[in-house]
C-alpha cells in the first residue's frame, strides 16, 4: 500500500491535471481518521490494562465521561485545565510552521507568570489598566524569553531544539531566584511566592458561569494564530519556509526574521498563558506555575499535526482526562496516576499514527485517465 | 575560612553523589545520540527505573536485584521509543517526550504502594576511613554505582574506539547513507542503542532511589533525565567527557544545599544555573550557519 509515483507527482502540483474534486476531503478523512483509530486503540489497551488490574473499563470510562464533561461542574474544571494547555500548544505549533521543534514553554510560562505580578507592585490603577498590562507584561516576558532561542537560532545556527531545553532550565532557575530572593514575599514562608496581586485585580468569571475569560483568550488566540497561518501571506511565507528552507531563501524570504517572529508570538502565548494562571487562579507567582503545562503542549501541537483549530479539541480532550482523575481517584480506588498512563498511551498511539500518513493510495489524488 | 572548607567538603560530598545519576543518565544519551536518535525518554526512564529498583529491592531484600531490574525496565521502555521511531514520519522529539510522560504516570501508577514501605538501600563503600573528622567521612561514603558509572564510561568510550560493533553505531549516527552502502540494519541498530542506553539511565534511576536521596516518592527526579541532552552537548558526545559534565553539573546543583549549610540560602539558583549557560556558551562559540558542533553525530535530528 505505497504511494503510488504518479499520486506524488499530483500532490506536488495539485493545478496541474488534477481534475480530483474529492482529494481535499479525502485528505481531511485522512488527518481525522488516523488519530481517532489511534485514539481508539489507545483505549482499547488502556481497558486491556485495567482488566488486567480486574477493573472495569466501561466503569472507568462512564465514570470518566461524568467527571470530565457530564455536569456543568465538570466541563468547568474540564475547560479550566484546557485554558493554559492552549496556549502552551501554540507556543509549539507557530514556531513548527517554519520546522522549528520549541521545547521551551515551560519556562515561558513562568516567566511569563512572574512577570504579570510586577504590574500591580509598579502601578496602582484601575483594575482594567492593570489586568491589561499585565498581559502586555506576560506577552512580553514569554516572547522575549523565547524569542532569544529563535535569535540563537537564526542568527547563529544553533538547533532550536536543543537551546530552547536548555533556556528552559536557566529560566526556571532564574524564576525560583527571583521568587525565593529579591520579588519574595516575606509572608510566604512554606510555599516562597510573590506578592499577591490583589483581589481587586484578579480575572472574574464570565457571566452566568464559573469560568474564567483566560479559556475565551485561548480560544481566540487559536483562531487568530489559524488566521495568521493559513490565511495570511505572512503566514504563507512562514509554510513555505517550513516545507523548503532553499526555496523560501531563493524567493528572497526574510528567513531570520520570520524564525525570529515566530519565536515571539509563540512565546508570547506561553506568557499569556502564565499571566492568566496567574490571574485567574494562583493570584500570585509561586513553582505551581511550573506544573508541565510547556510538556503537555508540546504534545497537544505534534497531536494537532500543528495545526491551531485542531489544538482546541485536543486541549478540551486532555483537560477532560486530567479533570475526571480525582473522581476515578474516589469511585473506583485507582492512583491519581492513572489518567497519566491513559494519557500516555494515548500520546504515544496517537504521535505513531503519524506514519501511517500517506501511506494508502486511497487518499492520494486521482488523475483521469 | 572554616565556613569555606565546610561548603566545599558538603559540595565534593554533593557533586560525588549527585553526579551518579547524571554520569548514569548521560551516558545512556550518549550512546542513543551516537547512534542518531535523540531520546528525551529518559526522563521517563529515570522515574521508572527508580520505581522498580525501590520495589525490586522492598520485596526481594537484594538492592542489587533491584538495580537489574531497573535497568531491564529502561532497556523495555528504550525499546519501546527506539522501536516506534523506527516508523517513518514519527517525530522523536515529541515520541520522546511522550515516553517521559507514559514513563513517569506507570512509575507513579505502580510506584504508589512502595511510598511508604522503606527498601533496602545499596551499601557505599568508606572512603574517608583515613579522616577522623566525621563531616569528611560521611562526605566520602561513595556509592559503589558511582564507580560502576566511571566503569561504563570507560568502556563505553573503549566500545566506540576499538570494537567493531562500535563503529557500526558510529556509522549509523553519522551517516545513515553510508550505514546503507554497508548494508547495515540502521534500525536495529538505533534500537538496540536506544535499549542500552535507556538500560544505563534506568540504573541510573536505581541510584535516585537505592541511594540518595535514597527513598521513592513522585518527586524524585528532578528532571536529570532531560538535562542529560545538555550534558551529552557540553560533553561533546564524548563518554569520557560525560564525567567531567556530570560531576560539574551535580557539583553546581550541590552548592544550594552546601551553602544552606552555613546559612547562605539564596542565590543559589544562579549558581545551579551556570552549567546550562556555559552549555548554551559552547553552542555559541562552536556552531555556525551550515556547520554543526563537533562532535555531533550527523544524523541527529537536534543537529540539523
Amino acid at each position: 500500500m505505497s504511494v503510488s509515483a504518479q499520486g506524488v507527482q499530483a500532490a506536488a502540483s495539485p493545478d496541474s491535471g488534477t481534475t480530483d474534486r474529492f482529494y481535499p476531503a479525502r485528505r481531511a478523512l485522512e488527518t481525522v481518521a488516523g488519530p481517532v483509530i489511534a485514539l481508539a486503540l489507545a483505549a482499547l489497551v488502556f481497558s486491556l490494562f485495567l482488566l488486567a488490574l480486574g477493573k472495569s473499563p466501561s466503569q472507568f470510562f462512564q465514570l470518566m465521561w461524568l467527571g470530565a464533561f457530564a455536569s456543568s461542574f465538570s466541563l468547568t474544571n474540564t475547560l479550566q485545565r484546557a485554558a493554559p494547555l492552549l496556549l502552551t500548544a501554540l507556543c509549539v505549533a507557530v514556531p513548527a510552521q517554519l520546522g522549528l521543534v520549541i521545547i521551551g514553554g515551560e519556562a515561558a510560562v513562568a516567566l511569563g507568570g512572574l512577570a504579570a505580578t510586577l504590574v500591580p507592585l509598579l502601578i496602582s490603577g484601575p483594575p482594567a489598566l492593570v489586568i491589561l498590562l499585565m498581559g502586555v507584561f506576560g506577552i512580553a516576558a514569554g516572547a522575549f524569553w523565547i524569542s532569544i532561542t529563535g535569535w540563537l537560532r537564526a542568527s547563529r545556527g544553533i538547533n532550536e531544539t536543543v537551546a530552547s531545553l536548555v533556556l528552559s532550565y536557566i529560566g526556571i532557575a532564574l524564576f525560583n531566584h527571583l521568587v525565593e530572593g529579591p520579588l519574595r514575599d516575606p509572608s510566604s514562608l512554606n510555599k516562597p511566592s510573590t506578592y499577591a496581586i490583589g483581589d481587586a485585580n484578579m480575572l472574574g468569571s464570565l457571566p452566568g458561569t464559573d469560568l474564567h475569560p483566560g479559556l475565551l483568550v485561548g480560544f481566540v488566540v487559536c483562531v487568530l494564530c489559524w488566521v495568521l497561518i493559513f490565511r495570511t501571506s505572512l503566514g504563507f511565507s512562514m509554510r513555505v519556509t517550513g516545507g523548503n528552507l532553499r526555496a523560501a531563501m531563493l524567493q528572497g524570504l526574510p528567513v531570520e526574521r520570520l524564525i525570529l517572529l515566530a519565536c515571539v508570538i509563540g512565546g508570547g502565548c506561553a506568557g499569556l498563558a502564565g499571566m492568566i494562571e496567574v490571574a485567574a487562579i494562583q493570584g500570585r507567582a509561586n513553582a505551581s506555575l511550573i506544573a508541565g503545562y510547556g510538556y503537555a503542549g508540546i504534545l497537544i501541537a505534534f497531536l494537532s499535526r500543528q495545526n491551531p483549530l485542531v489544538i482546541i479539541p485536543m486541549s478540551v480532550l486532555l483537560g477532560g482526562i486530567g479533570a475526571a482523575g480525582g473522581l476515578l481517584q474516589r469511585r473506583m480506588d485507582l492512583p491519581d496516576a492513572t489518567v497519566a498512563v491513559l494519557e500516555g498511551f494515548i500520546f504515544v498511539a496517537i504521535l505513531a499514527s503519524d506514519t501511517l500518513q500517506g501511506r494508502f493510495a486511497w487518499f492520494q489524488p486521482r488523475t483521469k485517465s | 575560612m572554616d565556613s569555606i572548607a565546610t561548603v566545599l567538603v558538603a559540595m565534593i560530598a554533593g557533586a560525588l553523589r549527585v553526579s551518579t545519576p547524571f554520569l548514569f543518565v548521560s551516558l545512556g544519551e550518549c550512546l542513543t545520540e551516537r547512534a542518531g536518535r535523540i531520546n528525551l525518554g529518559n526522563e521517563g526512564v529515570l522515574v521508572l527505573g527508580a520505581m522498580v529498583a525501590y520495589a525490586t529491592s522492598y520485596e526481594t531484600g537484594n538492592p542489587w536485584a533491584g538495580v537489574l531490574a531497573a535497568a531491564f525496565a529502561g532497556a523495555l521502555l528504550g525499546a519501546i521509543h527506539g522501536a516506534i521511531c523506527s516508523l517513518a514520519r514519527v517525530n522523536d522529539v515529541a515520541m520522546g517526550i511522550a515516553i517521559m510522560l507514559a514513563g513517569t504516570g506507570i512509575s507513579f501508577f505502580f510506584g504508589k504502594p512502595y511510598v511508604q514501605p522503606s527498601a533496602e538501600h545499596l551499601p557505599t563503600l568508606p572512603l574517608g576511613f583515613w579522616s577522623s573528622l566525621p563531616n569528611i567521612r560521611s562526605a566520602l561514603e561513595v556509592s559503589p554505582l558511582f564507580f560502576l558509572g566511571l566503569a561504563a564510561a570507560f568502556a563505553l568510550h573503549w566500545f566506540f574506539r576499538t570494537t567493531r560493533i562500535g563503529l557500526r553505531v558510529r556509522i549509523v549516527g553519522d551517516s545513515a547513507d553510508a550505514a546503507r552502502a554497508l548494508g547495515l540494519n540502521i534500525d536495529r541498530i538505533r534500537l538496540l542503542a536506544t535499549a542500552a542506553g535507556s538500560a544505563l539511565a534506568g540504573i541510573g534511576g536505581a541510584f535516585l532511589s537505592l541511594s540518595y536521596p535514597g527513598s521513592w516518592n513522585e518527586g524524585l527526579s528532578s528532571g536529570q533525565g532531560l538535562m542529560a541532552v545538555a550534558l551529552v552537548v557540553f560533553a561533546r558526545w564524548n563518554p569520557l567527557h560525560c564525567i567531567t559534565a556530570a560531576l560539574i553539573f551535580g557539583a553546581a546543583g550541590a552548592l544550594g544545599p552546601s551553602l544552606q549549610t552555613v546559612g547562605i540560602t539564596q542565590g543559589y539558583y544562579l549558581f545551579y544555573a551556570a552549567p546550562y549557560v556555559v552549555t548554551l556558551l559552547i553552542l555559541a562559540a562552536t556552531v555556525r550557519p551550515g556547520r554543526s558542533l563537533r562532535g555531533m553525530p550527523g544524523e541527529l535530528s537536534i543537529g540539523r
